[in-house]
């Protein structure tokens, strides 16, 4: 047996469930704001995601028929969907909208529940967050649920049954990285299901941060979106999720302040 | 109404009968009626009134 098998850090041991499903990739990714859907589909097959969040929409009625559709280039086949609230304001919309989804999608029950409260900053609205929440999950949903990194709001998500619990980093698409690990910090070490940075991310060292954390995953759309060659970034987040994974399991070094600690033997030294 | 649309269609028809006008029956879609979910099992067995509010909805690109 390998070293690595017998400490329990290989990948072949290192299983990401949510709810019910297992994945591989610690990365979920959006798929809005591409240029076609051919750059969406080559994005996210660099990105190695299995997970991709869609929204819901009014279809276009009367026009465009022949108009091609998201999910052809993305089929169930190859991806775990997971339909979003996004542009829902309170519970109501919110659980309409899932409701859709799971019509839409055949009976699939795990969502990603965001209710917004400001337009300006969509800076979550946590008090209809906890009651689209108890709703959804009575009703059979897997709810993986967008909030602020509030620590006790995150706890209350879990305790009424949200399968993962996804903080924000930063604001949505704002790409300001991780500005409270602390926070953070807080609600990982309490929480008995995945916590995965959604949101905020904006460059592979944001999403290798999360995850030497000790975050479950990360979701970004924006990042590889809205990066110049999106295609590469989809790569690098790849690299950063794995890199970052790696790193949290491996358990880093302690740091030491204001001392230095040689690499190289102290004593041989020529005179 | 159809997705905040008025639409002037035949009386007595079936909801399977707007999806077919629509040219939408081969796509993904889901179709609510007065903010009811009507499954596809049932769309055959529906018809639709006067003053009926459809709302019919994709699946589209988002984060």
């Amino acid at each position: 047996m390998k070293l690595s098998e017998q400490l329990g850090v290989g990948e072949e041991n290192d299983i990401f469930k949510i709810g019910t499903r297992v994945f591989n990739s610690r990365l979920l990714v959006g798929t809005g704001k591409y240029k076609n859907f051919v750059e969406t589909k080559e994005a996210i097959q660099n990105s190695g995601a299995e997970i991709v969040t869609v929204a819901i929409r009014r279809t276009n009625i009367g026009q465009n028929q022949d108009e091609p559709n998201l999910l052809e280039y993305l089929p169930a086949s190859e991806f775990t969907y997971l339909p979003n609230t996004a542009g829902c304001f309170n519970s109501e919309d919110a659980i309409r909208t899932l409701r859709l989804a799971r019509e839409l999608l055949d009976g699939h029950n795990l969502v990603k529940l965001e209710v917004l409260g400001d337009k300006d900053t969509l800076y979550p609205n946590v008090i209809e967050t906890v009651e689209a929440a108890k709703i959804l999950v009575k009703e059979g949903f897997e709810v993986m649920v967008y909030t602020s990194d509030d620590p006790i709001i995150a706890r209350m998500l879990e305790d009424i049954g949200c399968v993962a619990i996804m903080p924000l980093a930063s604001l949505i698409g704002s790409g300001m990285g991780i500005l409270n690990p602390w926070n953070l910090d807080i609600i990982i070490k309490n929480a008995n299901v995945p916590v995965i940075v959604d949101a905020g991310v904006g460059t592979a060292s944001d999403a290798a941060i999360a995850m030497e954390l000790g975050c479950d995953g990360v979701l970004m759309n924006t990042a590889i979106a809205e990066a110049q060659n999106p295609i590469k970034m989809a790569r690098a987040m790849k690299k950063a999720i794995e890199a970052g994974r790696e790193a949290f399991l491996s358990g880093r070094m302690n740091k030491k302040l204001y001392k230095g600690s040689p690499s190289s033997p102290t004593s041989g030294l020529i005179k | 109404m159809i997705n905040g649309s008025e639409k002037l269609i035949d009386r007595n028809i079936l909801v399977y009968d707007l999806i077919l006008q629509l040219g939408i029956e081969n796509k993904r879609y889901a179709i609510e009626c007065n903010g009811e979910i009507i499954p596809k099992s049932e769309i055959k067995n529906r018809t639709i009134n006067e003053g009926d509010k459809f709302e019919i909805v994709g699946a589209v690109g988002g984060g």
